[in-house]
Parts: structure tokens; sequence; C-alpha cells
């Protein structure tokens, strides 16, 4: 491959790397402007004149932010439904994916079990049907429904079943002979051996959970229980004017509403920039083991 | 001891574990299923499932009657086919073209940078890009302007949106699908290379006949198992970023539904139009997973 290295191909070469840039730089730049945008004056947010640096500095907005107590009490409900969240989902994951990944002759039902998880990724109520099983429930403006409906995430139990599948079977024989029940199996020896696979599905178990707005708008009825992601929603996309209240008036106009919604979704995916780049080295193998089989 | 209660005996610990799992599908998944029924029903929320009165088909008549309805579906198969072939072919190039970088550290960036919007809401991409796209301050328009370029209202123009739609997904989405293309690509046998080469193929002419039919079996698994999502045109995104000058070109049956059964309350008449897109979802879903599962030996379990 090294001889060919003719006049075409290191021009190839050289466009291809600057393309590829670009193109990294396309991804990278909507969130930089927005970064710029956020701790810049207004005066010079709304004239445009912010690009990729901020223009005359200021941290007006994020101290508008953070003395914001809707913005505060939205944070830690997200903060308590990741935790929450992703502690029951991780938990299930675990204990559903274990009997799933037994062949039929140790197993009996297992195949049937399965077929009853798989249906709900092919079919589903709908909608409405699930908004009124929540109600009936009494879950509205609860946590509880935006932590259980979706607490079973089938892909994920699929993706640890191939996993334990994955694992030499003598593992489990022995432990089994050394007198462990399924549950101390499961307990030292698959969830030791998948921690890789664990720490993936965890962290996009969370990662799902911060980012998840919808459900929050469907099942709180009080603004005071939505999650960071769902105030957002209505405060910049749908710009509810419920939110500024009288005293804020003031305030507002001071800041513009230009840096102070770059600071607020700037804030808000803070989390996810810190996290994203240690799901890299996880997540190549998982999806790799997910979705490439022989 | 017959062969059940020895069966028992044996399993039930498996049985144990399953069944947390199983009472949270029973009660998520499965009654919501039996909700069905107010597509059939004149539902009226007071009396209940079972009090409401029951008035056949008429919800389905209502539907094919409704003005929109067509409209709605044609959106829905414009964008989602739009998505799904753009989808396709932009992570594949830059996958190939990633795979021709030769410092592992400078693929490993870009591999990194590009696939960061996937990690964020489309709450959070819709604020920005309503900010980028704005035709009075946003930052394309004033590039745009450079070239003597009129402001587009990108997001409230008819014309413009569903391509918007298709560009900002293909944007956020495409980093995340290149890596599985990556992960087929250093799969590929080298010898085919360097045989290649022998045979006095060049670079391009080594990607058309060994790098591409190397990549052909993920290609064909990505493909069908696509043909699952045909009526799933991206309700998070189409919602945050549509308004009602753009429903014209922006209604998909997701967001339909939603503006029908949640905000107009009209429960029985959104359940029916929710009720025809899982029966076809679910067709087309089991299509694809037998296509994948006979053409690319793909199996779910």
């Amino acid at each position: 491959m090294h001889r060919n290295k003719s006049w075409s191909r290191k021009l190839f070469l050289v466009c291809n790397f600057f393309f590829l840039a670009l193109i990294s730089f396309l991804c990278l730049m909507p969130i930089i402007h927005i970064l710029a945008i956020s701790f810049s004056s207004g005066q010079a947010a709304s004239a445009g004149k912010v690009l990729l640096w901020p223009v005359e500095f200021t941290t007006a907005a994020y101290e508008n932010v953070f003395g914001k107590p809707e913005y505060l009490r939205a944070f830690w409900i997200s903060i308590q439904r990741v935790v929450l969240g992703t502690t029951i989902s991780m938990a299930l994951t675990i204990i559903t994916a274990y009997p799933l990944s037994k062949d039929s002759r140790q197993f009996r039902l297992r195949t049937f079990y399965a077929w009853v998880f798989v249906f709900t990724i092919l079919f589903s109520g709908g909608l409405i049907p699930t908004y009124t099983t929540i109600k009936s429930l009494g879950m509205i403006d609860t946590i509880w429904a935006l932590v259980l409906p979706g607490a079973v995430a089938v892909f994920n139990v699929i993706l640890l079943l191939n996993f334990y599948r994955s694992l030499p079977k003598e593992l489990e024989e022995s432990s089994r002979i050394d007198g462990a029940g399924h549950f101390k199996t499961l307990w030292k020896i698959y969830v030791p051996l998948s921690l890789p696979a664990l720490a993936t599905t965890g962290l996009f178990t969370m990662v799902g959970h911060w980012n998840s707005w919808f459900d929050g708008m469907l099942y709180m009825n009080h603004t005071d229980n939505y999650p960071l992601q769902t105030f957002l929603q209505t405060v910049i996309v749908k710009l509810d004017f419920r939110f500024i209240k009288a005293e804020n008036i003031e305030l507002a106009l001071k800041v513009s509403d230009r840096t102070s919604r770059a600071a607020q979704i700037f804030v808000a995916a803070f989390p996810i920039l810190i996290v994203y780049p240690f799901m890299q080295r996880f997540f190549i193998k998982g999806i790799v083991m997910g979705s490439v089989k022989e | 001891m017959n062969v059940l209660t020895r069966m028992w005996k044996r399993e039930w610990p498996l049985h144990m574990m399953l069944l947390p799992g199983l009472i949270l599908v029973l009660i998520f998944c499965y009654y919501p299923m039996a909700g069905i029924m107010m597509a059939f029903q004149k539902y009226i929320p007071n009396k209940g499932l079972l009090g409401s009165p029951f008035i056949g088909m008429k919800n389905f008549q209502l539907l094919i009657d409704y003005p929109d309805i067509g409209r709605v579906f044609l959106n829905t198969i414009y964008i989602a086919v739009m998505k799904i072939i753009a989808g396709l072919i932009v992570p594949i190039t830059i996958a190939i073209l990633l795979n021709e970088l030769r410092k592992e550290w400078v693929k490993r960036t870009f591999q990194t940078l590009v696939y960061l919007p996937h990690f964020l809401s489309w709450v959070l991409l819709s604020g920005i890009l309503v900010d980028i796209l704005s035709p009075s301050a946003g930052i394309l328009n004033q590039f745009l302007s450079i070239f003597g370029i009129k402001p587009i209202f990108f997001l409230g123009d008819n014309a413009w949106f569903p391509y918007v739609m298709v560009i900002s997904d293909v944007w956020k989405e495409f980093g995340f699908g290149t890596i599985v293309y990556l992960a087929a690509l250093t799969g590929i046998n080298p010898s085919l290379y360097e045989a290649a080469e022998i045979d006095g193929a060049g670079r391009f002419k080594q990607i058309l006949n060994v790098t591409l039919p190397g990549m052909m079996p993920i290609i064909i698994l990505m493909l069908t198992l696509n043909i699952g999502n045909v009526l799933n045109a991206g309700f998070e995104q189409i919602f945050n970023l549509y308004s009602p000058p753009v429903y014209e070109s922006a209604d998909i049956i997701d967001t339909f539904v939603y503006r029908m059964g949640v905000q107009q309350a009209q429960f029985g008449f959104a359940t029916a139009v929710g009720l025809l897109k899982s029966i076809v979802s679910f067709i087309f879903i089991s299509v694809s997973y037998v296509l994948a599962y006979r053409i690319a030996n793909y199996r779910i379990f």
C-alpha cells in the first residue's frame, strides 16, 4: 500500500484529510457557536457579531440561569431520574437477561418468555392507550411515570444475553458444582465478567434518561415536576411565557433572550459532553457485538 | 414426582428472576394493548374503557374522510425514505474516507467528533438549530448573505422544511452509523487489497472492487433493518422544530396522533390512527427481520 505514492495519491490524501476535518468541524461548530453566544453580551449576540469566540465576554447569562429556581429544580429532578432510572433498569436488565441466555434444555419456557419480551419491540398499544394506563395507575405527576414504563429495555437485555452466551459454559458448570445457585452464579460469575457490556448499556441508559423529555411533557401536569429537558422544551423551543415571572422581566431585559437560551442549552449538554468521550472505547465493542455476529 | 414438579424444582430461580421484568412488561406494554379498544369506541375519559359506547369502524371511516390524512401519510413516508437513503450513503462514504487516513489517532479524533451530536437530545439540538437557522440573526443566513442570497426561513418554509429535517437528522446520526461500517471495513482481509494492487488496481478501483463488496453484507443488513422504520419519520425532531405554517409539509403520523389525541382529546380517533400505524409497522418490522435473517443471517437472539 505504501509504494503507491503517486502525485494524485498525495493530493487525495491531503484533500481527504481536510474534507474530514471540515466535516468534524461542522459537527462541533454549532456547539462552539452556542457556547460563544452564551458568554457574549446581549447586544453583541442579538447584533449577530458572535461567531465562534465570545464578544464582550460576560458570565451574566450563566448567573441568570443558576439564579433561576425553576431551572435548578428541573436539573435536580433530572438527576434523580437518571440515578433511579438507571439503577432500576440495569438491575432488571441483568436479572432478565440471565434466564433468557440459557438454552431451552436448561430452561424449558425460555423461548416463550423471550418472545413475550421481543413482541413489545414489534407491537405496542400506542400513545393514547399507554397514557391512559399510566393515568389510571395514578402515576401522573410522579417520578415513577418517567422511570418504570421503559425500565425493561429489551434491546439492552438482548445485547447482554448475547454477551452472557459468549462466556465459556465451563464457568457456570464449575460454579454450580461448587454448590452455587443461579442467583449466586449470576452475581459472582456473570456480573463481574460482563462489566464492559454493563458499562456500555449503563452509560446509554443514563444518557437516555438525561435526554428524554417527551414523557415528562406527557405525564407531568405541573410544570414544577418537569425534568430538565422537558423544562427546556417549553422554555427554549416552544417559548412558554408562563415561566417568565413579573419580577424576572427586568432581568430578562438585561440579559438578552438569546444568550440566556444558549447558556441553558449548554448547561444541559455539559454532563453529556463530559461522559460521551468515555463511551467510545466500550461502545465500539458493544455495538459490534450486538450488530455483527458470525 | 412428576415431570412438572421436577422441572419447577430445578428451574424456579430462573422464573423468579424473570418475574419483575414480566410484571412491568405486562403492565406497561401488554395492558395498554387492551386500550386499543378505544379505536372502536367513542371514548369518554370519565366512563373509561368499559363504559364508553362502541361505534364500530366509525373512527376509521372518519380517518379515511379526514382531508389531511393522505398528506400526513405521504409526508411520513417521504421524509422517512429520504432519511433512510441519506442515512445509508453518508456514513458509508465517511467510513471509507476515514479508513484512508493513515494515523490512528487522527482517525479516532475525527470519529469522536462526528458522533458528538448523536448524544444530545433533539430538544437541545432544536434550540441550537433554531438559533443557527434563524432568518434574522442566524449564522447560516449571515453566511449566505455574503454571497448575496436573501435570508431563507428554513424552518418556516414548506419547500425547505423536509430537507432541513433530512439534513439535520443525517448530521445528528451519521457519526454513530459510521462506527458500524468502520468495524466492517477493518474486518476485510488485507490480502485482498494486495492482490488487487498487483493486478494493477488503483486506490479508487480497490474501493470499488474490494471495499464495497466486503461491506455489502452489513449494508444489506442495515438496509433491511431500516425497512421496519418506514413509518417512523422522527417524532422528537419534527415535533421540536415544526410550527403551524409548515404542518402541510411536516406533519407525520406521530405528530398528528399527538395533536389529535393529547391536545384535542379525540382519544378514539387518535387511537385508530395509532393502531393503523402499529399494524403496518408490525408487518414492516416482521418482514425486515425475516429478510435480515434470510439474506444476512441476522438473529436478534
